[in-house]
């Protein structure tokens, strides 16, 4: 009972008299983030070694270093990196589709393009920038931890990744993968075999990081949290974070083994997944999509963590149902495992289970759903602040909204029959995973860059980078509905003249979203050099990351903090002060 | 100043998204290409549903952000936070469960649909009844001989009426295969305006196995035989189209309007996938896997026919067509190529004998 009014009335009013000396003494520990050890209050805990690193320099971003912040940096970096790489090759790719006929590059390496822009989007930006980069980077800082619970195995999984892209463009020099991120056989077997090899190579390097990061996560997470945080006082980010490592723990064994079969296949004789020689090429989309799926979920679900971090903060409010948000993820993570199939409707699948896996597909959308309305109704009586973070944080919302409702229709056999291997889909998975995990990360960029550095990004530059995004977006995929039901398929580097407009103006969206990283990218050079001094806690946040300097000192902080509230409780301190109070808040 | 109630303006607001919905969902069928199967309007009465809510969503969700974003700005030099709501434990409640009814709604429908396109009853024996049916008519082969019974191709379906329908537990186990004697009639040579004569233009008996995986009858033909068997095989960069009947091949699909047209598929290298916009079909063609579509066209003219699925450098121009006739012009067409492909085989033939 006494906890009750804790939680929902205003603390002074009602304070029992422990609590208040309870509160006293909490609040004695909350200040000093950084004192000089002379000044230790009382009742602290010092549950770690007192020596003091210097801070790191720039070179000790590029060594073997097991500082999960610079780990995090580390993973950032070098994902953006690949992200340009990446584009760049997405840029090749719309100037080739802006006339009908093949005349600017080779087809094959029209391919080769647009099977790296898929691998490296997704196994080298998105999984790494959101699950290594925010993940190693906040994890430990939001809960109250020093570290991750395996600095040096943290630090392997990182330098895993480097390697990885070097063999992907390494793998140009031997014609470049050409059988699309999903390098079904027979077609993966037969084309550019030195280049397929690699790429296979490069993809079991980054699942391995992969495995051994979400160990790491699951490990740090359930051991590691400061004790005086309750369960549900852990920020939804860590429980996103939580239930991507155990899914991604859970599948990409499942890929690895897929791949290395696809490998012994190629080089060493093997006839898993050649017809004729008794091996059966479904098979493969079975395996490859057990893991994909569920990957497109390690992909999202970081983000969703961080739209669960960024939207209560500047929108000065309690997110909206933490529980029903914080299970939602862990429903994701189960029912996102049973169904991989809806990627196979068109494929050697039979009926029954082509209408099982529509069923369950049809179900995964509810617990994202839930998540959609939870940050849609945090908005409500708040006091909005449209930070550069905010901006890509809502436009994440509205294109997901998007992307979602495009998802349910294709989940649907009878609909997906037509469109799949479509444009269609290619609007879709852009609308989820640039519209959703891309605008994510931006939008943790522009969170979390005054933490990682100690500098604020320029916020106007961050407005015009969200402007042309937005509208880059939408001018980029919008119209690929369009193309795709109208029937035109997938990965071909020619068209029917009769599409020639609607890709034109899809190209022009692309090169406009090209443009809108060179914003970006030289605000956050500049800002990181000379922006303004952010201090710990700019966005006056409640997760305890803020509580320390920025950027956080080598062991986060000098004592480990305590919990006194919740992550989210806006509104509640004379700091963070409501002007009002709902019934709809008092539960039970 | 007193305001309008906000349960009034929610009423005008539900009233207006459900309109809006409606009307959008209605006007989405023109987004696709036209329709020429008979499967066509049954995925367009399917999509403009989902279009229909997921525009109602859509306007709602966003219509919530877009006001939000407006009524809850922060205004200047208010630095004090939101009122502090935790939750909504039956608002919680409430949208979780209209949306999983919403899709487990849309999973039964979809289920239904699928049925009706054939989806769950690939595997069936579509050659069993020719054991049991009079020749005339049920079958293309038995048909090409008499120009009349070719015209009546579209009103074909009646005469199979007389036939009982088989219950699935008849026409499954029956695998045996449909032996010459009953349709031997049929392999007289054929009477052709060419100097010519042509032995046994009629090579093969139908007797091509329905592949498991695809779309197979829809419920009307269930159990029944199709009316045009074509054997389609996909290769790095080009659709062969074989009539097993008539031993044409072809690089072009020509199917007759309104024919009950079953379409196997086969792949000799690597996987590629038949798809014809416009009668919403799609199938992979896989190495060692054989797969089908069956359908019947609606609308004759010329559709392109797409592969779909990822096969090379080449892919996006592996495309070719599939020619809806009227059954006149189906006629001429297989007479056509029937000559052309028996002079070609005489003069195999001669070249085998010199």
């Amino acid at each position: 009972m006494v906890k009750k009014i804790y939680l929902f009335h205003h603390r002074d009013a009602e304070y029992t008299e422990e609590e208040t000396q309870d509160k006293n003494k909490l609040m004695t520990l909350q200040l000093p983030q950084n004192s000089p050890p002379g000044k230790k209050p009382e009742n602290v805990v010092v549950t770690s070694h007192t020596t003091h690193h210097k801070p790191w320099k720039w070179y000790d971003y590029f060594t073997f270093n097991v500082d999960h912040k610079v780990i995090g940096i580390q993973y950032l970096v070098t994902a953006f990196a690949f992200y340009l790489i990446g584009g760049l090759m997405a840029v090749a790719m719309r100037t080739e589709l802006a006339t009908p006929d093949p005349d600017v590059l080779d087809p094959n390496l029209y391919n080769a393009f647009m099977t790296n822009h898929g691998t490296i989007m997704i196994f080298l930006w998105i999984v790494p920038s959101a699950i290594g980069g925010f993940g190693n980077y906040l994890v430990p800082l939001m809960i109250g931890a020093r570290d991750m619970a395996f600095p040096k195995l943290n630090a392997i999984a990182f330098w895993l990744n480097p390697p990885a892209g070097l063999l992907l463009v390494a793998s140009f020099f031997f014609g470049g993968s050409q059988s699309g991120w999903t390098a079904y056989p027979p077609l993966s077997l037969i084309t550019a075999p030195i280049a397929q090899s690699l790429w296979i190579l490069a993809i079991v390097l980054v699942g391995t990081s992969s495995i051994l990061g979400s160990v790491n996560f699951v490990v740090t997470i359930l051991k590691m949290k400061v004790p005086s945080m309750r369960w549900d006082q852990l920020p939804l980010f860590c429980w996103a974070i939580l239930a991507t490592s155990v899914l991604a723990l859970v599948s990409t064994p499942v890929l690895a083994s897929g791949l290395v079969l696809l490998l012994f296949d190629i080089n060493f004789g093997t006839s898993f997944f050649k017809p004729d020689a008794g091996g059966n090429v479904v098979l493969y989309q079975h395996l490859f999509w057990f893991y994909s799926h569920p990957a497109v979920y390690l992909m999202i679900l970081p983000v969703f963590g961080i739209m669960s971090e960024v939207i209560p903060v500047h929108s000065r409010k309690h997110i909206f149902g933490y529980k029903a948000i914080a299970y939602s993820s862990l429903a994701i993570c189960v029912v996102g495992l049973f169904v991989w199939v809806h990627h196979m409707f068109t494929s050697g699948t039979p009926g029954w289970m082509r209408m099982f896996f529509t069923i369950s597909t049809l179900l995964v959308a509810v617990p994202t759903g839930v998540k959609i309305f939870g940050w849609v109704a945090t908005l409500w009586q708040g006091k909005i602040r449209y930070t550069s973070a905010m901006l890509f944080a809502i436009g994440l919302l509205s294109m997901f909204v998007l992307g979602g409702i495009g998802g349910v229709m294709l989940g649907t056999t009878p609909f997906d029959i037509h469109v799949h291997d479509s444009y269609y889909i290619v609007a879709h998975f852009h609308y989820v995973l640039f519209g959703g995990s891309v605008f994510g990360i931006y939008s943790g960029i522009y969170h979390w860059f005054p933490k990682m550095t100690g500098r604020m990004l320029n916020e106007t530059w961050g407005r015009v980078h969200f402007a042309l995004t937005f509208v880059g977006t939408h001018l980029t995929f919008f119209p690929m509905h369009e193309l795709g039901l109208q029937g035109m398929p997938r990965r071909v580097a020619m068209y029917d003249p009769q599409f020639t407009a609607i890709n034109q103006l899809c190209t022009y969206g692309a090169f406009l979203l090209a443009f809108s990283v060179i914003p970006f990218t030289i605000n956050v050079i500049t800002s990181w050099r000379k922006g303004e001094v952010a201090g710990d806690n700019p966005w006056n946040a409640l997760t305890l990351e803020w509580t320390t300097a920025s950027p956080p000192a080598v062991e986060n902080w000098e004592e480990l903090p305590v919990v006194t509230h919740g992550p989210y409780e806006y509104g509640l301190t004379d700091n963070h002060r409501a002007d009002g109070f709902s019934e709809l808040g008092v539960r039970g | 100043m007193q305001q309008v109630p906000v349960s009034l303006l929610t009423l005008v607001a539900g009233i207006l998204v459900t309109l809006v919905s409606i009307w959008v969902g209605q006007h989405s069928a023109s987004l696709l290409p036209v329709q020429a199967s008979e499967q066509a309007p049954l995925v367009d009465r399917f999509f403009q549903i989902l279009v229909g809510i997921g525009t109602a969503l859509f306007l709602i969700v966003q219509g919530a952000i877009v006001l939000f974003m407006f009524q809850y700005r922060r205004r200047q030099d208010d630095d004090r936070d939101g009122t502090l709501i935790e939750g909504n434990f039956p608002l919680e409640i409430f949208w979780t469960a209209i949306p999983s009814i919403i899709v487990i709604g849309l999973g039964i429908y979809s289920v239904d649909v699928y049925t009706q396109m054939g989806g769950l009853s690939v595997g069936h024996h579509s050659m069993a009844e020719h054991a049991a049916a009079p020749v005339k008519g049920t079958a293309l082969a038995g048909t090409l001989s008499e120009t009349s019974d070719i015209e009546a191709l579209t009103e074909e379906i009646p005469t199979n009426e007389v036939i009982p329908e088989p219950t699935s537990a008849e026409i499954l186990p029956e695998e045996a295969p449909v032996e010459a004697p009953e349709l031997a009639p049929i392999s007289e040579p054929i009477t052709l305006p060419v100097k010519t004569p042509i032995k046994t233009p009629v090579k093969k008996l139908v007797n091509v196995p329905q592949p498991g995986i695809g779309i197979g009858a829809n419920p009307k033909v269930l159990g029944k035989s199709a009316d045009l068997v074509v054997n389609v095989t996909g290769m790095q960069f080009a659709w062969i189209f074989n009539y097993p009947e008539t031993d044409i091949t072809s690089g072009e699909l020509h199917v007759p309007v309104g024919a009950d047209v079953q379409v196997n598929l086969a792949a000799s290298d690597v996987i590629h996938s038949l798809w014809i916009p416009q009668f919403r079909l799609k199938q992979d063609a896989i190495p060692g896997q054989a797969t089908g579509l069956r359908f019947k066209a609606t609308r004759p003219g010329t559709y392109p026919i797409v592969c779909a699925e990822l096969c090379g450098g080449y892919h996006g121009s592996m495309r070719s067509q599939v020619i809806v006739h009227t059954p006149e012009e189906y006629q001429e067409w297989l007479e056509s190529n029937r000559v052309a492909s028996a002079q070609t085989q005489q003069i195999v033939a001669a070249l085998q004998n010199h």
